[in-house]
């Protein structure tokens, strides 16, 4: 048979942000895979070498809408190491309170967004107005829904009372028992498991070899879990167990989230049940010495890795962001190798993709200084438009 | 006097303007109760709770830019909404509401309707095969390739299971088959797994979850219609719905008794019965996620069509006992 490529983006209906996935199909399987990026690129990494420390907390929450809390205590830990700051036990334990919150809002968001790509939209309606009720437990800590600024350097920024504890414990209480419905639904709904089984399969090693990280790789069976294999805030002293299933399909990623579920939930009903008491800051000088430091923590998505070197100032000279997507990319070529059209949308939000955090920039220099500049005019010959070239079709 | 009639039946009721009229009534009532399905309020503004929504949307539509894809085939791509639209409202006017004789076959009420009802509902997919591929778009061919690959699932079943009432009344005239389970409603209790294989297909035939492949959109964006804008996607809107009142009106007539009584209380029973109809399409259409064309065609072949099939055996029998 006959092999095509399509285009899928990077505008379509199933992709919330731009990315373009080209896609050699033999009628409906796909035979290769073809991830472009660059269609959302903001220039974050460089804007941080122009800002303070404090100033970069803030920056670096608006690199993701939906994890922002783990990208600022990811800048904030490693900045904590860079000072050798001591970080008050209060303050770690409603950092971890926060970002377990996060993850049940991130999970129930994803599970939603799978639902609509499988054609499911009451599920979709559901979960998402049941996260409606974690985004206001969010809103009672930290006063805002979606960048809580609750992180500084050197602690949190706002302390918890006993009647916020009780409205949290009874917003858990609630979720609880819709996680279970969803759990029975997910998993049993017959044309809900039809769409999921089967399909996306990463098998173990490759999900190794291919650097997968977060649920897709919990998902294929393999137990890591930055939480667990090397504890940051609270996590040492907190109960829960990793999640993980086998089936290495995009089932699986549904269970591993929903499971997490759990485990955040009871997480949470720790940490307010044994909150320490004391500071929940400490103060942190403006300036930093000059050294470098890698800082990891499991985001929703998975593990997010944030490089800050210092030179002395009260400015970072470089700070390198990975985001967990980047790290599933070569991962999810392989998942859509052998799939069908049809499960495009799925497989690839099933990787939970965040496209704007994962957009880097590289700018390549030879050895004689020679910098490769495209100008606007060398775009306009080379990428014609299609309104003034109506043979032209897709730049494949 | 019958020409005045035949004039009112042509364009008033059951024609055009009542199938305009009700068939937006009947997508405000599905939309409305797929939202509260969902916990969701659904249209709520325009008239009493929302309720001239679908003919606001409809109106809005004509008024819109109206774009043809440059390298598609003028005519066809213009032709086809108002053809589609003729065709079931056509379909539309062979129901058994009102102006009919039992005694004597007229225009709209003869032996053998119910096929001419069934072939004219089978047309629109042709419609909307020759719209997909005349858009030339490729989301466009996918979607027109896959409404083809759906109608060999549905519509052996379908036939059977709206055929199979029609053998235990011994017509094919669906004026006949409703008279016949009027008097003998109790007949209706073996025709159970036909009126839901009916359902089934009808829901697979309009293309809503689970069976709305054809225009999947996080597949392939608007599938057949992704090209279609303006007057002709609001003509093509109207025509689904109009689909969906005349499949349901089929569905009653044969399974539910039909809608005897006269003008005002034929009305009624009509109303209910689609309705009914038309409410448990929209609960399936929230039950589900949407499945894969190689999924749907199983499902169809392997459960469908068997079910549809043992449909025809209880209704021979059945026959052969009351004879």
């Amino acid at each position: 048979m006959k092999r095509i490529k399509i285009p899928v983006g990077p505008q379509h209906p199933a992709l919330k942000e731009p990315i373009s996935l080209r896609m050699t199909i033999e009628g409906e399987v796909i035979k290769d895979a073809d991830i472009r990026l660059g269609y959302n690129h903001r220039g974050i990494e460089k804007l941080a070498e122009s800002k303070t420390y404090i100033q970069n907390l803030y920056l670096t929450e608006r690199i993701c809408g939906i994890c922002s809390h783990s990208h600022t205590t990811c800048f904030a830990q490693g900045v904590e190491a860079l000072l050798g700051l001591e970080v008050p036990k209060r303050g770690l334990y409603l950092r971890t309170l926060v970002a377990e919150l996060e993850r049940i809002h991130s999970h129930l968001l994803w599970f939603g967004i799978a639902a609509h790509e499988a054609g499911f939209d009451s599920l979709f309606m559901y979960t998402w107005r049941d996260r409606e009720v974690v985004m206001d437990i969010l809103e009672i800590i930290s006063g805002n829904r979606v960048h809580y600024a609750i992180n500084t350097i050197g602690g949190v920024r706002r302390d918890l009372d006993n009647s916020q504890k009780g409205r949290i414990l009874e917003g858990i209480e609630f979720l609880k028992k819709r996680t279970g419905y969803y759990t029975n639904l997910g998993t049993t709904e017959p044309t809900f498991v039809a769409r999921t089984a089967g399909i996306g399969l990463l098998p173990k090693e490759k999900a190794i070899s291919l650097c997968a990280v977060g649920p897709t790789l919990r998902a294929s069976g393999v137990p890591s879990d930055v939480r667990k294999d090397d504890p940051y805030a609270a996590y040492s002293e907190l109960p829960f167990d990793v999640c993980t299933a086998d089936t290495c399909d995009v089932l699986a990623r549904v269970v591993v989230r929903v499971k997490e579920l759990i485990e955040s939930y009871k997480m949470i009903e720790f940490i307010i049940k044994n909150l320490p008491s004391g500071d929940v800051k400490v103060k942190a000088p403006r300036r930093i010495k000059e050294g470098e430091v890698v800082s990891r923590y499991e985001a929703p998505r998975g593990e997010n890795i944030h490089y800050i070197k210092s030179n002395g100032t009260d400015k970072p000279e470089r700070l390198k962001v990975r985001a967990p997507t980047l790290g599933n990319y070569p991962a999810t070529i392989e998942m859509l190798k052998n799939g069908y059209v049809a499960d495009i949308p799925l497989i690839f939000a099933a990787i939970d993709p965040c496209i704007c955090c994962a957009e880097r920039f590289v700018e390549i220099t030879d050895s004689r200084g020679y910098r490769n500049i495209i100008t606007m005019n060398e775009i306009k010959r080379r990428y014609p438009s299609r309104h003034i070239n109506k043979d032209y079709i897709w730049p494949l | 006097m019958a020409a005045v009639k035949t004039f009112l039946y042509l364009f008033v009721y059951p024609g055009i303007l009542f199938l305009f009229v009700y068939s937006t009534f009947c997508e405000w009532f599905d939309r409305k109760l797929y939202a509260r399905l969902q916990n969701r309020i659904g249209p709520a503004y325009t008239g009493f709770a929302g309720i001239l929504q679908p003919v606001a949307d409809f109106f809005k539509l004509l008024f819109k830019e109206d774009i043809i894809p440059e390298k598609a085939d003028r005519t066809v791509f213009s032709v086809l909404p108002v053809v589609g639209l003729a065709i079931v409202i056509t379909a539309g006017l062979c129901l058994p509401l009102w102006n009919y004789d039992l005694d004597r076959s007229s225009f709209n009420s003869f032996q053998g309707d119910i096929i001419v009802v069934l072939y004219l509902l089978g047309l629109p997919t042709l419609i909307f095969f020759l719209a997909g591929w005349h858009s030339t778009n490729f989301f466009s061919t996918i979607g027109g390739v896959r409404v083809l690959t759906m109608l060999f699932g549905y519509e052996v079943p379908l036939f059977l299971a709206v055929l199979s009432p029609a053998i235990v009344a011994d017509s094919w005239r669906l004026a006949e088959i409703s008279y016949f389970y009027q008097r003998f409603p109790f007949l209706l209790l073996f025709q159970v797994i036909g009126f839901f294989v009916a359902v089934i297909a009808l829901q697979a035939k309009l293309e809503r979850t689970p069976f709305d492949i054809p225009h999947a959109e996080t597949e392939i964006v608007g599938g057949t219609f992704t090209e279609y804008s303006g007057k002709k996607l609001a003509f093509f809107r109207l025509m689904i719905d109009i689909e969906m009142v005349v499949g349901s009106g089929l569905i009653a007539s044969v399974f539910m008794a039909g809608f005897s009584g006269g003008l005002i209380p034929g009305l009624v029973r009509f109303i209910v019965k689609t309705l009914f109809v038309i409410a448990v399409l929209s609960i399936i259409r929230a039950m589900c996620s949407r499945i894969r064309i190689d999924q749907m065609v199983n499902f169809s072949w392997k459960y469908l069509t068997p079910f549809a099939v043992l449909q025809l055996l209880i209704s021979i029998f059945v026959k052969g006992i009351i004879q």
